[in-house]
């Protein structure tokens, strides 16, 4: 074993020397120039101050997944049509028992009644209701329309638009850590050419145990994980699947401690026990630990309600709710409020007539919410006609690229054209200033 | 249902063209090890050295005639039909009663039963999943249950919808009954089974409110692929040709009341079309021979995003070209496969990534590493992205890169941990850390003598990994044995069998 004298033998030292490596930037592939320099940002220091950031605004992305029914999530209560088209599964009418929640100055719009807690965070001032989103020629495969989100193509092809944002920003993501997403698998939307994104479900599994019986195989494991991604003779294609690996292994590596030190501390607040709520109370955690992390991704799944659709998305919409509400407790009592802008989205709506088994089919347009103190609270745009539908679904009204377009420039200062590959009209949907 | 065509061995490649056969001379311990790993789920030195001997050809039939060598011992037998049996006459009577006058005893009661049931149906499906595991580690018969895998990725239902294991088990066992057999046979079967039926909503599929699920994935995901030449009008069409296709208990059931008898106009063809019909004018499309080898290439041969191959066109094609000849039996494109050049081309090898199943499977099978906890590999499966009887959706599992993100990296790496050294990642259940293995078979030589340091370094690299090694790797090991006193004993070799299983290219295949 004859390193490069350049290279130290530990993690420790790798950070550590950190600013030796950035010296080496000419010969060292960007992404591991740019790993060690991530991690020269000291815990504690919001990104803001830290060269590299110039902002230190996050993006949470919840994910509903399956096609979570717009018309009984926003509901059109004073459209007769509503009641027409979905006689077992319309929500009453406001009012009447399980109606639906009213909305400030609004007589024909609420929410589904499970979400009480959307409209204490509508009354704060931290909820924008985008109606009617959606995009021309809607697919009704989930995995196409899903991937039409993600990219924010029509063709569903490409990279994902997050990742086209650190792509476009920073020449590639500063830090592996730069995109965090909870789950078994990294979203499309944040793999970029450059960036990927970490990826963990449970934190406790996010480390090597291999040397957990014998201390000294870490150094070798670590030496393992580094080599054949710096630079020298024995470097693999980039391209090659053995590049690939190495490169995620060693994300992985370098992403583990920081992660999971930022898991280990008890939330300020308490959140409700489901799976959606834990999921959101560490990336609250996560936050509070002062994270480089810009974009946050988490996702619901189960919205996909062919049959028996009342309780269950009743349910679903009550998770929702109630950990999006949590969350917003959490970052007040951090502090940190003001710096996180979450965006809730699913890849298609609902058909507006029920079907025979007590549930929907694949729908379009469907409502989108923002939420945070920096929204234009409220609803935005019309709620989509119940009697001009397109083959028995609704026309969509926004397109929903003129919400990312908004996310990117008014929130992450960003130019949005080259990430969406075309110039979209901004949604109104922070408030002048924010 | 189409007539199964006789097994035809007729089918030797030409001796030129993208399927032309390997040269003997290129036949080597390297290829078969390859050929093992891909067309199953890997053997020991000492196995792949004995078919080695075999030569290419009684290899590969070896390995795909493979009703000629006898099966495990069936042991589904012992899984439960009834967790999920309709209720009778007189339960639905007391069911309505309780209903109607609101006896909240009753309605306790039938509530409770139905919990116990979702428990036991829960419990079920874990010992299924631990028991087709297990299968496919022990299995005599790798394609067989590799196949099988494959088509639960491609006809993909998962339990949590279907919620009865037993049609999940049901399912499992079509799939491996015609594993290599007719595609077009699989297809008639699919829209018949119960499980499919259920996952994909077939029983809300009527004459009057037709739901479009099954058409549009038979379409989209299982016969054609997506975007493949028809239109959403083509897949209400072939919904209105499913009505009717529905089952009733364990078994396929017609419903001629539901059924929409009407002219339908399928990808351009008119008539009073029913399902078959459906799926008969599917089958007739170029697409899906197409559709079909070009999933079979990725999980074989090549799942890089951009093939490591200019000529992978060609031999999906030429696979295609074959499949149609042969009226979609599948054993004559898989044996050409296998005994092509193409397969053993350098720059196809190590370019798979191994599946959560290969991974574990292969390490038990090859290293022969004590399997531990099945019910820990089981959930290890599952964390890793391969939950058995659950994939993430009707589209299956997307395989190569997408199995690979930060967090399955370390899984995978401890997943290897545990069997290596017996310990425990946090996933459900206690292992057996006590009991021992010894690797010392890994680094002997063809008469069974051990070999000495460098050799044995050498001997693990090129039996664990798939591709060459990086030139750092050996001389990680040799240091390592260097301060362990050059001594090749368990401890040594539990400890760079644990290192090598770290090594990001372990995750190839």
């Amino acid at each position: 074993m004859s390193p490069d004298p350049h290279l130290p033998f530990t993690r420790r030292s790798f950070i550590a020397h950190g600013a030796t490596l950035a010296s080496l930037a000419a010969t060292i592939p960007a992404f591991i120039h740019r790993s060690a320099f991530g991690l020269m940002i000291p815990q504690g220091v919001t990104p803001g101050s830290a060269p590299g950031f110039a902002e230190d605004r996050i993006l949470v992305v919840l994910q509903l997944g399956g096609g979570n029914d717009g018309l009984n999530t926003v509901v059109p209560y004073g459209m007769d049509d509503y009641y027409k088209a979905r006689p077992q599964l319309a929500v009453p009418v406001a009012g009447e028992v399980n109606g639906a929640i009213t909305l400030p100055g609004n007589s024909t719009v609420g929410l589904h009644p499970a979400m009480t807690q959307m409209r204490e965070l509508l009354d704060e001032g931290r909820l924008a209701i985008v109606q009617g989103v959606g995009y021309p020629n809607p697919n009704r495969s989930h995995f196409t329309s899903m991937d039409i989100w993600h990219t924010a193509n029509t063709d569903a092809q490409g990279d994902g638009w997050i990742g086209k944002y650190f792509d476009c920003t920073c020449n590639g993501t500063p830090v592996p850590e730069g995109a965090i997403a909870i789950g078994r698998s990294a979203p499309l939307a944040m793999s970029g050419r450059i960036q990927k994104p970490v990826a963990f479900e449970n934190a406790q599994l996010f480390r090597w145990m291999g040397a957990d019986d014998d201390e000294r195989l870490a150094a070798n494991y670590e030496r393992i994980t580094r080599a054949g991604v710096l630079p020298g003779s024995g470097s693999v294609g980039a391209e090659s699947q053995s590049g690939f690996l190495m490169r995620t292994a060693l994300d992985a590596q370098l992403a583990s401690d920081r992660i999971r030190g930022a898991l280990g501390k008890r939330p300020l607040v308490e959140y409700p026990q489901h799976q959606l709520a834990k999921h959101l109370q560490a990336i609250g955690s996560m936050i509070r630990d002062g994270m480089p992390t810009r974009v946050y991704y988490a996702s619901l799944g189960g919205f996909d309600t062919h049959a028996g659709q009342q309780g269950t998305h009743a349910n679903l919409l009550r998770q929702v709710s109630e950990s999006l509400r949590a969350f917003q407790r959490d970052l007040d009592a951090q502090g940190n409020a003001g710096r996180v802008l979450t965006m809730v989205f699913s890849e298609f709506g609902r058909r507006v007539r029920q079907n025979a088994s007590g549930g929907t089919d694949h729908g379009t347009a469907a409502p989108m919410f923002l939420i945070g103190p920096m929204v234009n609270a409220g609803l935005h745009g019309e709620h989509p006609s119940l009697n001009s539908l397109d083959n028995g679904d609704l026309r969509f009204g926004t397109d929903f690229r003129s919400v990312y377009a908004s996310i990117l420039e008014d929130w992450m200062r960003t130019p949005s054209s080259p990430i969406l590959g075309a110039a979209f009209e901004k949604a109104r949907i922070l408030r002048a200033g924010a | 249902m189409i007539p199964s065509t006789p097994q035809t061995r007729q089918s030797r490649p030409d001796a030129a063209g993208p399927l032309a056969q390997l040269s003997p001379a290129s036949w080597d311990l390297s290829a078969t090890l390859h050929l093992v790993n891909r067309a199953g789920f890997g053997g020991t030195p000492q196995q792949i050295r004995t078919m080695h001997d075999l030569g290419l050809q009684a290899c590969v039939d070896y390995l795909v005639d493979y009703e000629t060598v006898p099966p495990l011992p069936e042991t589904a037998a012992g899984f439960r039909s009834d967790i999920r049996r309709p209720p009778t006459e007189e339960e639905r009577a007391e069911q309505r009663r309780a209903r109607v006058e609101n006896d909240e005893a009753a309605i306790g009661r039938l509530q409770a039963a139905r919990n116990q049931s979702d428990r036991e149906d829960r419990e079920q499906n874990d010992e299924m999943r631990k028991w087709w595991l297990k299968r496919m580690i022990e299995t005599p018969r790798p394609l067989e249950e590799k196949m099988t895998l494959f088509w639960h990725g491609h006809f993909a239902s998962g339990n949590r919808t279907v919620q009865d294991s037993y049609h999940m088990l049901v399912q499992n066992q079509l799939l491996r009954r015609h594993a290599t057999g007719s595609f077009a046979e699989l297809a008639y079967r699919i829209i018949r089974d119960p499980a499919m039926l259920k996952y994909l909503d077939a029983d809300d599929n009527r004459k009057r409110s037709p739901n479009e699920n099954l058409a549009r994935e038979l379409m989209e995901l299982f016969v054609l692929g997506e975007g493949r030449g028809y239109s959403e009008a083509d897949i209400k069409e072939g919904a209105r040709a499913l009505t009717g296709f529905t089952f009733r208990d364990d078994s396929f059931e017609f419903r001629d009341s539901d059924h929409d008898d009407g002219e339908k106009s399928i990808l351009g063809r008119s008539g009073s079309h029913h399902g078959d019909d459906f799926v008969r004018i599917l089958l007739s499309q170029r697409a899906c021979s197409e559709f079909v080898c070009g999933k079979l290439y990725r999980f074989f041969v090549d799942d890089s995003p951009v093939p490591a191959s200019p000529a992978a066109p060609a031999v999906i094609a030429a696979m295609a070209a074959q499949l149609r000849a042969q009226q979609y039996q599948l054993k004559p494109v898989l044996r050409s496969l296998f005994q092509s050049a193409h397969f053993y081309d350098p720059r196809v090898r190590g370019s798979v990534i191994k599946s959560p199943v290969q991974l574990v499977a292969q390490a038990v099978r090859g290293l022969q590493a004590h399997p531990r906890s099945l019910a820990t590999l089981a959930s290890g499966l599952e964390f890793m992205g391969q939950d058995l009887f659950q994939p993430p959706s009707v589209k299956g599992w997307d395989g190569g890169r997408a199995w690979i993100n930060t967090s399955t990296m370390f899984i995978r790496q401890n997943v290897m941990v545990l069997l290596i050294t017996g310990r425990q990642a946090d996933f459900d259940e206690s292992s057996n850390a006590e009991q021992t293995w010894d690797p010392s078979h890994l680094v002997t030589d063809a008469s069974g003598a051990q070999l000495p340091p460098k050799q044995a370094i050498d001997a693990l690299l090129e039996f664990c990994l798939s591709v060459p090694p990086h030139a750092d790797r050996r001389a990680e090991l040799a240091a390592f044995l260097n301060d362990y006193g050059n001594r090749i004993d368990r401890g040594s070799l539990l400890r760079m069998l644990g290192l090598i299983s770290a090594m990001p290219e372990y995750q190839l295949c």
